[in-house]
């Protein structure tokens, strides 16, 4: 039968399912198809911390959230227009983001009493007509699935477990994706059983073609590629475009990178990647515990590497000391905070900003160090570099706060020139820099940067001692002197407080905006597509983004100044608010929610409509 | 190889330009005496050499070294010197750290720079005291010490610190002590020869808060009834002519102590430092008593494992000897990877 083609200019779309599913990676495919035919995409994954929660139960849902369009998009989307429930579990746990009148395609099979049961359905929805504000496709995606594989040579549990690829077959060909990457996927993937490529690729097919010949659905989507800058364009997560930035810092800069890291979430991925790039002369150890690790990657400095550690928030709160220690040595050192939704263990896959205060001023003693994050998963690249570049000129921590949300999502990234990218290239101390000519100064500093001396291990001549206590200036010999530790450390302060960083921009189309937008992080996506929709329906609204956290740039108190009202919504209970009142003296608004989830742009474009009506 | 050239240093050159600041009379003198007329023997360039240290008394030897040095953080000094090493296999890396910061503050990175076998050399200042934070207690105190912070004494017990290494499986684990230079120097060869993590405990007097310790093993009157030396591939006999030896009983897991004169000479342990098996060593290790009698010295074991710096450097090299283009046209490839589109 012809189906009819309809136009559609963005779309939502979440798979959910048990954690053994296969949502993560059915999302994943569906994305990488979406980005082939040349979409804007964002994507926004949520799982649970356990790896196999009891099957069928709500902590077991997993689910992968595309946005997808024929324009540039900030978001992964507020709400999706359409819901792929594999279980009852999965339909339940989602169904209150779901507008009235969105898609969703259920797996009947999973519909068992026992399945309704667990999740506390007296009856199935399906059967009454508590979904009768939605348009529902009821599939047997397991039996048809297990009938679809019939003769293939392949277990029973093989069969059912390739429902995941039934279920993107058929999304696949409702919205019209090119599918032929799935199938080098599953090539690539199951390369050792061929068997299972067969069976996946059948399944693939069997969703693809269920979708053409059944009358539940009766229109196909086209989602035009979308109008992006000309280039080579991959989809990338914020952990994976860290990674990347890292291995071009070592590259850029000529020195081995030496990651030291701790499995933690959801941080292991940078750990996981880098550990993959040895031909870069990029050395990893999973050290026995975070101080280790950040010990390690200090070491590793002290020898001339460029030294990175890679953990979140519990991990940044045991490096604190070593990372003072750093402070005091004046040696480059990279510190990635993946953030997650704390205290404690809190919600390791949850997302959260709640790690600036501690970024900004948890260790001892005055001990400043240079904090960046990043915007966007794409922007973690760039973000790495900066933080490198940062590090390796001024000889000091850096600490770049990502977060769940961007480490985890992803979004299509215009690859760089590799020529294009900083020069990183340092100079190591070769010869005695005392007026004398054969004295060693390794506290001497650069006038510019007031960095000092890079002098490390095997270079004859530098011998020198250098170490926690109290240095004096210049010699870098054990001091006392009242004097010269007011000295030292006003001169720490000023090192970092000094590093020139961009001015930040500020985006205010309209040009009469009386209300500023601050963020920082990973809010950016919401607080512009926020502003945008403030924007559509005649508001004006600017809006500004940090990505300098310390020190801040150097015209943002003027920017601050040109407006009537500074709001600054944050995924923490306002610790950048906190920041900007104490410094500038604005009267910052903090907007704040810690719920684990990202800002939807909906609920800032509303709050954001309340402050303009008062101003 | 052409014979490397002689360097022709002396223990001055070894001497930083510090004043040394440790109590008069402190063991760590000796120590510092004998690394310092050590150093020249191993014929490397100055710049070559780096210590790394902890928190504690004994920490501030770096300091002292005229080489690279970092006095660093409480009981991080494996760690820190772990990542220098990994990093950097072309230098010679020394730990210097005291019983506090080895076993208790970083009793993790030391054991697990032990299971890894980095190439450091670990030398350990056992006091059984703290000095620097005044006269606590530490992990190598003996039950029932009365300190400032145990006025009744202590209830716990203490960590052994060769048994702790040998359980760690450490691949060179061998004991000395402050006053006996000779003894130390050929110690600290052994080890300076070991590829590996080779872990140096070293009885070291504080003369403030613990004197006297290590009495019996330094007392001309009680010394050779106490100590006993280890060579390899010699039997173990010790006192006045050999009166005493260690022996393997039949049905037994550990060695002990026998006359020499009752017991058949066969039946004498020969040393051997390079037992696969930690188990013989960790026996030797169980011998001493609380009055410090049988207290074996020497080295406990050397054994051959690669060291985690070699494999680490290993895998690096195997894959960069795939690589066949310039580090940004690698990288370029590399940020190219997986699925891409173009648009025009």
């Amino acid at each position: 039968m012809t189906k009819q083609i309809r136009q559609l200019d963005r779309v939502v779309i979440r798979f959910a399912g048990d954690s053994g599913d296969g949502m993560q990676l059915t999302g994943d495919r569906f994305t990488s198809e979406t980005a082939q035919l040349g979409n804007d995409i964002s994507t926004l994954p949520n799982f649970p911390a356990e790896i196999r929660a009891p099957a069928g139960t709500l902590p077991g849902v997993s689910s992968f959230q595309v946005h997808f369009a024929d324009y540039d998009i900030l978001t992964p989307g507020d709400a999706p227009n359409v819901l792929v429930a594999m279980n009852p579990a999965a339909l339940k746990a989602n169904l209150a983001d779901l507008p009235r009148g969105a898609d969703i395609i259920v797996n009947t099979d999973e519909f068992t009493r026992r399945n309704l049961a667990k999740v506390g359905y007296a009856a199935s929805p399906l059967d009454d007509d508590s979904l009768a504000g939605y348009a529902v496709h009821p599939v047997a995606l397991t039996s048809m699935t297990i009938g679809a594989l019939a003769e293939h040579d392949v277990s029973k549990k093989d069969a059912e477990r390739a429902k995941n690829m039934f279920a993107l077959g058929l999304l696949s060909w409702m919205y019209s994706r090119p599918y032929e990457s799935t199938l080098r996927f599953l090539e690539r993937k199951f390369a050792a059983r061929p068997e299972l490529v067969a069976a996946n690729v059948a399944a693939f097919r069997a969703g693809w073609n269920f979708g053409e010949t059944t009358e539940d659905f009766a229109v196909r989507y086209e989602v035009k590629p979308a109008k992006m800058l000309p280039g080579t364009y991959r989809n990338i997560t914020g952990n994976a475009a860290l990674s990347l930035g890292l291995v071009a810092a070592g590259v850029r800069s000529g020195l081995p990178v030496f990651l030291g890291a701790y499995p933690i979430t959801p941080a292991s991925d940078i750990l996981h990647e880098l550990s993959r790039h040895k031909k870069f002369g990029v050395v990893t150890m999973q050290a026995e515990d975070e101080i280790a690790a950040v010990g390690a990657a200090l070491g590793a400095s002290y020898g001339g590497s460029l030294g990175v550690t890679t953990t979140s928030g519990p991990g940044v709160a045991l490096k604190s000391e070593t990372i003072s220690l750093a402070v005091a040595l004046e040696l480059p050192l990279v510190i990635v905070d993946v953030q997650r939704a704390g205290p404690s263990t809190g919600m390791p896959t949850k997302t959260e900003q709640a790690d600036l205060n501690m970024a900004l001023y948890g260790r001892h003693g005055e001990a400043p160090v240079a904090v960046i994050a990043p915007k966007s998963p794409a922007d973690c690249f760039h973000a790495a570099l900066e933080a490198a570049r940062i590090a390796l000129t001024y000889r000091t921590p850096v600490i770049l706060l990502s977060d769940n949300y961007v480490a985890n999502g992803s979004e299509p990234w215009l690859l760089p020139d590799v020529e294009s990218l900083p020069d990183l290239r340092v100079e190591f101390a070769t010869k005695p820099n005392g007026e004398d000519g054969t004295t060693f100064l390794p506290y001497l500093r650069d006038p510019q940067t007031l960095a000092r001396p890079w002098a490390v291990p095997g270079t004859a001549g530098l011998e020198h001692r250098i170490g926690g206590l109290e240095k004096a200036d210049k010699t870098g010999d054990i001091s006392y002197d009242p004097a010269n530790h007011d000295f030292m450390v006003r001169t720490r302060a000023a090192r970092i407080e000094t590093i020139p960083v961009p001015d930040v921009e500020v985006e205010d189309p309209d040009g009469d905006a009386r209300v500023l937008v601050l963020g920082w992080g990973s809010t950016y996506g919401p607080i512009g597509a926020a502003c945008r929709g403030l924007r559509q329906r005649g508001l004006s609204v600017a809006q500004a983004h940090l990505r300098h956290l310390a020190p801040m740039p150097a015209n943002l108190g003027e920017v601050l100044g040109r407006y009537d009202k500074v709001v600054v919504p944050e995924m923490n209970l306002g610790q950048l608010a906190h920041v900007i009142r104490a410094k500038y003296l604005v009267d910052a608004i903090g907007y704040n929610q810690v719920r684990g989830l990202p800002f939807t742009a909906a609920e800032l474009e509303t709050m954001l409509e309340e402050v303009l009506k008062n101003v | 190889m052409s014979e490397p050239v002689a360097l022709k240093l002396t223990a001055k050159d070894f001497k930083s330009d510090q004043e040394v600041r440790w109590c008069p009379g402190c063991g760590d003198y000796a120590i510092l005496a004998a690394v310092q007329g050590f150093m020249p023997e191993l014929n490397i360039p100055r710049e070559n050499i780096v210590f790394v240290s902890g928190i504690g008394c004994s920490s501030r030897f770096p300091y002292y070294m005229n080489t690279y040095g970092m006095h660093s953080i409480h009981g991080r000094a494996p760690a820190i010197a772990t990542g220098l090493s990994v990093s950097r296999p072309d230098l010679s890396v020394w730990v210097v750290t005291g019983d506090g910061d080895a076993l208790s503050i970083g009793g993790n990175h030391l054991i697990h720079a032990l299971r890894r076998n980095v190439n450091l050399k670990i030398l350990l200042f056992n006091n059984r005291i703290y000095g620097l934070t005044k006269g606590q207690y530490s992990p190598t105190s003996e039950v029932g010490k009365i300190t400032k912070s145990t006025p009744v004494g202590s209830a716990d017990a203490p960590f052994n610190p060769l048994s702790l290494a040998l359980g760690a499986e450490a691949t060179f684990v061998a004991r000395t002590i402050d006053s006996d230079r000779k003894h130390l120097q050929s110690v600290l060869r052994a080890a300076a020869q070991h590829e590996g993590s080779a872990f140096v405990e070293i009885y070291q007097n504080c003369n403030i808060f613990n004197d006297g310790a290590f009495d019996p093993l330094k007392e001309p009157a009680t010394r050779d009834d106490f100590l006993i030396r280890l060579e390899h591939g010699q039997p173990i006999t010790f006192g006045a002519g050999g009166q005493f030896c260690v022996v393997h009983p039949p049905g037994g897991f550990g060695l002990e102590v026998r006359e020499t004169a009752n017991t058949p000479v066969e039946e004498i342990v020969v040393h051997d430092a390079g037992v696969a098996d930690p188990a013989y060593a960790f026996a030797l290790s169980r011998l001493p008593g609380l009055d410090l009698s049988n207290t074996p010295i020497g080295v406990f074991r050397s054994v051959d494992r690669p060291s985690y710096d070699s494999v680490v450097q290993e895998q690096v090299a195997a894959a960069k000897a795939t690589v066949d283009r310039t580090p940004e046209q690698q990288l370029a490839a590399l940020l190219g990877s997986g699925d891409t589109w173009t648009i025009l």
